[in-house]
């Protein structure tokens, strides 16, 4: 299988209408020491209401492609190179800047990791929550931003809104800040939300009223969200399905049940195996020797196979197509068949 | 039980708040640790843990003797840390050793590794060239890296590569007691399994006492023996891995529980019961601190509750179980 | 990235985006000095490497070399002639002659060497009192720390060039006169940014690992917070030099800085200030010379900055 044909999405029948679908997206980022293929052809389909996990190690691409699909990547190293990405039907690459402008906020929208860069430090909240709204809306008058921002911070459940919009930034606690981010996002009810790791700034505590908050936003009004996390426990808390993402490519995708009963990957496995666990006590973690492949220089074949420990032959030679397990589980992985789980 | 290698009494730690220029006047004070006890065994973990701003890594400066603390002591081996000088003070510089959170942060971008791990060493004996060069080789070997990785500079190296030059470092002149403040938590999930198990290993092997502050619940269950859960500057509840995490008691420690993410989406977090956010610690509640956030507080929890045993070795500051309520 | 308050790095600037070369973590690595030197190279600000090293560096070090005349006597017969490319210029004076017929380009040229002399000297000493008391006051605080505070502010805003009056008039214009005034001027501004970088530093984890390993005081200054201030010491001095010969040049044309007849720029504008209009080279070529060399100083200390930014060093993520 040639490693430029696209790779196919797993839910070739997604439960409901998609209103995402990303086919063989490839970013790359051109830097004076190689070009860095941050995200090397990933395709898959998000239907609304549905919330998507993204997981991988730190520097496999997860926060470019979240960047890629908002058309965000870095200037001018990043490019996106090929494959497309289809928002309700229109191939979001396509559009012009300005258009891209309307859509960001309206259509899709995102939350970064620290709400310390969203955040513009000099401005009140208020203020800058009647930025975001006047993208959208240029003629509101300025009782009707009023009302929109408390209304914003309400569905966000911030207590007294009134008085929070007068606030600055270095007032407010790190779990408020990204509230208000999550406010602003939110605010023109976007049919699809990109967390690039949200609650990794925020205590226990915070984090858990934090993704209570989410779920809640998409109970009440259908986004569809991608949730990108380097933390299964972030998964396991809020995903429908699952991607491993490992240098720049999906690995496995599934269920998210399946992905913790029934993983096909050995890097998914590892992965799961790796982690302490709360609510029982492990004798000894399972890790994972050697560090993942340089994105500047990647290997031909399967890109875990130096670290794996079932690899073969065919591995190191041959990119891996991908398996299906079951209609919507699938694994890009030779021997993901033979590979014991759970494991010796 | 073992023999305590060192205790904690009764120690605070308050910074004054102060406004305008050169000092000025004092307005306040922060108490970002107040009042705490605990007693490290030989050999074995206590982990600290809480959120974010309770006073976790203000209690390891203060053991470290890196603060002086506003009250209260610190005993390694009956000495008071804290009045140390001259030859007893380089006993308790070899004798306790400290790994941080940042290794990025942690190590001097300018100093060759080699000289990073010999660090604590030149700087309380007196050793030959050769000596240093043999030990620093050795003591990387233990840490699982080669000995001419000696040459390079920490930028060469990947985070849990870097943590292990920190515990490299920490470990050179086999102290007694190693203070390890969040030594994971910037580290890739894949790596901080094999750091965790590295510590483990070494524990086994050298029988070093380790404090462990964390915000991780399962890295505590993986590592400590002992837990002391913080909150806003003071113990509320300490006793052993198992009774803590089988039987906690304190509503805190119990919230934290509920709010830790699922192993499995089959657990999902069925109810949070901690609400809201930690109150400003220039301003604390009064009586029991936790009573702001508590689902089961009470009229009497306006005074300060006081620290019980409920079982063997497990205490709770909580007046759900003074014997009056209970 | 598990780490807790990681900057977003897409926001980097081009930059960083082109410099940079990250680690298998996505953490920024550092390249070898040579290596980011030859990739950089392009952006070295070579012209104004060349007027430093050409009007300032070069003839102050080489000025016997370069030129035969006397700097302060002059040939009187040839009072006042211009440049050579003038009607009435030779080239035995390229860039023409004052009103007591000593040439120009010898007087700049010796000049150079006043402006190089007197901003080095005050510049060390500036740099090794202000940065000692900087790393005094910002290492170890309390009332060090508010006792030098003081004394920044206060030397921060002495008029400077009412303090050189007064002290002029008091004793008299000198060589070692101007070089204390300066220096005394110019030590504040290196003992406030040590001091600043002193502070952030101190509280690095690094410092704190020292501490913990038992290493003295004396020693982690040294060893530890010092290496990690050079670069902003570095910078600043570069910036200094400007600062020092547009000072010296300022209180030499006013009458308060070298005395006469030693070459110095500023003397050498004032000289030529009532002949402006008719022998215009006089203030002109020591003007100029003050102009290149100052915003040359300051654009190559820009360029420094950017070159040794923190960013490029390891600095975690704070
Ligand atoms: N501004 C940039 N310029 C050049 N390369 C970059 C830039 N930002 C990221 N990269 C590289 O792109 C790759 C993917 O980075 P990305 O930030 O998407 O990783 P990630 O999976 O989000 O990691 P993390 O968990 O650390 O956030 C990495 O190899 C990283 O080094
Ligand atoms: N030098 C200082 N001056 C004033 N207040 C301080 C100082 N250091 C810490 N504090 C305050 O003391 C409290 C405890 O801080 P500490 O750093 O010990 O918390 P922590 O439990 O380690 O938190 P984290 O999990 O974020 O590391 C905080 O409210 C903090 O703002
Ligand atoms: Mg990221
Ligand atoms: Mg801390």
């Amino acid at each position: 299988m040639s490693l430029d044909q696209p790779m196919g999405t797993v839910n070739d029948v997604p439960r409901t209408a998609p209103v995402l679908e990303v086919q063989d997206l490839r970013t790359y980022l051109y830097t004076r020491w190689g070009t860095t293929k941050a995200v090397d052809g990933v395709s898959f389909s998000l239907g609304s209401g549905e919330t998507l996990g993204i997981v991988g190690e730190s520097g496999s691409g997860k926060s470019m492609l979240a960047l890629s699909l908002v058309r965000l990547t870095p200037e001018p190293a990043g490019k996106i190179v090929g494959g497309r990405v289809m928002l309700n039907g229109r191939n979001v690459l396509d559009l012009t800047d300005r258009q891209m402008r309307e859509v960001r906020g309206k259509e899709i929208s995102m939350i970064l990791q620290d709400p310390q860069q969203s955040l513009n430090p000099v401005f009140s909240v208020g203020d800058q929550l009647a930025e975001a709204i006047r993208v959208h809306d240029r003629d509101l008058d300025d009782k009707l931003i009023h009302e929109r921002s408390v209304d914003a911070l309400k569905s966000v459940h911030v207590p007294a809104p009134e008085r929070r919009l007068k606030n600055f930034p270095h007032q407010m606690s790190g779990g408020m800040k990204q509230r208000i981010v999550g406010a602003m996002a939110m605010a023109y009810q976007p049919q699809v939300l990109v967390a690039d790791e949200p609650t990794t700034a925020l205590d226990v505590t915070i984090q858990a009223q934090y993704l209570r908050l989410l779920k809640d936003l998409q109970e009440r009004t259908g986004v569809a969200i991608i949730v990108i996390t380097h933390d299964f426990g972030v998964i396991a808390e809020t995903c429908d399905r699952v991607a491993v993402m490992y240098a720049g490519r999906f690995v496995e995708e599934g269920p998210v049940e399946q992905i913790f009963d029934h993983p096909r990957h050995p890097y998914t496995r590892a992965l799961l195996e790796s982690r302490p666990k709360v609510d029982l006590k492990s004798t000894r973690l399972q890790s994972i020797d050697g560090q993942p492949p340089s994105l500047i220089d990647l290997p031909i074949g399967c890109r875990f196979a130096a670290r794996c420990a079932y690899a073969i032959e065919r591995c190191l030679a041959e990119y891996p197509p991908w398996f299906e397990i079951t209609e919507a589980h699938a694994a890009a992985c030779w021997r993901s068949e033979e590979v014991p789980w759970p494991s010796p | 039980m073992a023999e305590p290698l060192m205790v904690v009494e009764s120690l605070s730690k308050h910074y004054p708040v102060s406004e305008g220029q050169y000092g000025g006047r004092t307005v306040g004070y922060v108490k970002a640790v107040d009042g705490v006890s605990f007693t490290i065994e030989k050999g074995r973990t206590l982990a600290l843990v809480g959120e974010s701003g309770c006073g976790k890594t203000t209690t390891a400066r203060l053991v470290l003797r890196l603060r002086t603390p506003t009250g209260g002591t610190v005993k390694l081996e009956e000495r008071d840390v804290h009045q140390l000088s001259g030859a007893d003070l380089k006993w308790f510089r070899t004798s306790v050793q400290a790994v941080f959170q940042d290794p990025w942060a942690s190590l001097s971008p300018r100093m060759r590794v080699r000289d990073i791990v010999a660090e604590p060493l030149v700087a309380n004996h007196r050793v030959s060239k050769d000596e240093v060069r043999e030990r620093v080789g050795v003591t990387l070997e233990k840490v699982g890296m080669q000995r001419w990785q000696g040459d390079l500079y920490p930028h060469e190296f990947s985070g849990g590569q870097r943590q292990r030059v920190a515990l490299a470092s920490a470990l050179i002149t086999e102290p007694r007691l190693l203070v390890l403040d969040e030594p994971v938590s910037a580290l890739d999930v894949s790596v901080q399994a094999q750091v965790m198990n590295l510590l483990k290993d070494l524990q086994a092997e050298l029988g070093t006492a380790f404090l462990l502050i964390s915000h991780d619940l399962a890295t505590v269950r993986y590592v400590a023996d002992h837990v002391a859960v913080m909150y806003m500057g003071s113990i509320v509840e300490s006793g052993s891995v198992d009774q803590i995490f089988e039987t906690p008691r304190h509503p805190y420690t119990r919230g934290l529980f509920d709010a830790a993410l699922p192993t499995h989406p089959r657990n999902r977090t069925e109810k949070l019961e901690i609400k809201g956010e930690m109150p400003s610690p220039l301003n604390p509640p009064t009586g029991c601190r936790f009573r702001t956030r508590c689902p089961q507080v009470m009229s009497i929890c306006e005074t300060v509750p006081e620290t019980i045993e409920v079982a063997q070795g497990h205490r709770v500051a909580c007046h759900l179980f003074t014997p009056e309520w209970s | 990235m598990s780490v807790r308050n990681q900057p977003a790095r897409f926001e980097s600037d081009t930059d960083e985006a082109l410099e940079l070369n990250f680690d298998i973590q996505g953490h920024p690595v550092r390249r070898p000095w040579w290596k980011v030197w030859s990739k950089r190279n392009n952006r070295v600000p070579w012209v104004s490497i060349f007027v430093v090293l050409f009007v300032l560096v070069l003839p102050a070090l080489l000025a016997d070399v370069i030129t035969t005349h006397d700097p302060l006597r002059g040939v009187l017969a040839d009072r006042l002639t211009p440049p050579f490319w003038m009607e009435g210029g030779t080239t035995t004076y390229p860039l023409g002659t004052d009103k007591q017929g000593r040439d120009i380009l010898t007087r700049l040229i010796y000049g150079a060497r006043i402006s190089l002399t007197v901003s080095t000297i005050t510049i060390l000493i500036g740099a090794v009192v202000g940065s000692t008391l900087g790393l005094l006051a910002g290492y170890f605080g309390g009332w060090v720390d508010r006792f030098v505070s003081w004394l920044i502010d206060t030397f921060l805003s002495l008029p400077h060039v009412l303090l050189a009056l007064v002290i002029v008039a008091a004793i008299g214009p000198s060589f070692v006169t101007i070089v204390a005034i300066i220096a005394v001027t110019i030590w504040a501004s290196f003992a406030r940014q040590v001091r600043g970088e002193t502070l952030s530093v101190r509280e690095t984890e690094y410092v704190a690992r020292a501490h913990v390993a038992g290493t003295t005081s004396w020693r982690i200054l040294l060893r530890h917070v010092l290496p990690n201030v050079a670069n902003t010491l570095i910078v600043l001095a570069t910036l200094q030099v400007g600062v020092v010969i547009l000072e010296e040049s300022s209180l030499s044309f006013i009458g308060a800085g070298i005395p006469r007849p030693n070459p110095s720029w500023g003397v050498m504008v004032a000289d030529g200030r009532d002949q402006i209009l008719i022998s215009w080279w006089i203030s002109f070529f020591p003007g100029l010379c003050i102009l290149l060399v100052v915003l040359s100083l300051n654009l190559l200390g820009d360029w420094l900055r950017d070159f040794l930014d923190p960013k490029m060093r390891q600095r975690g993520r704070s």
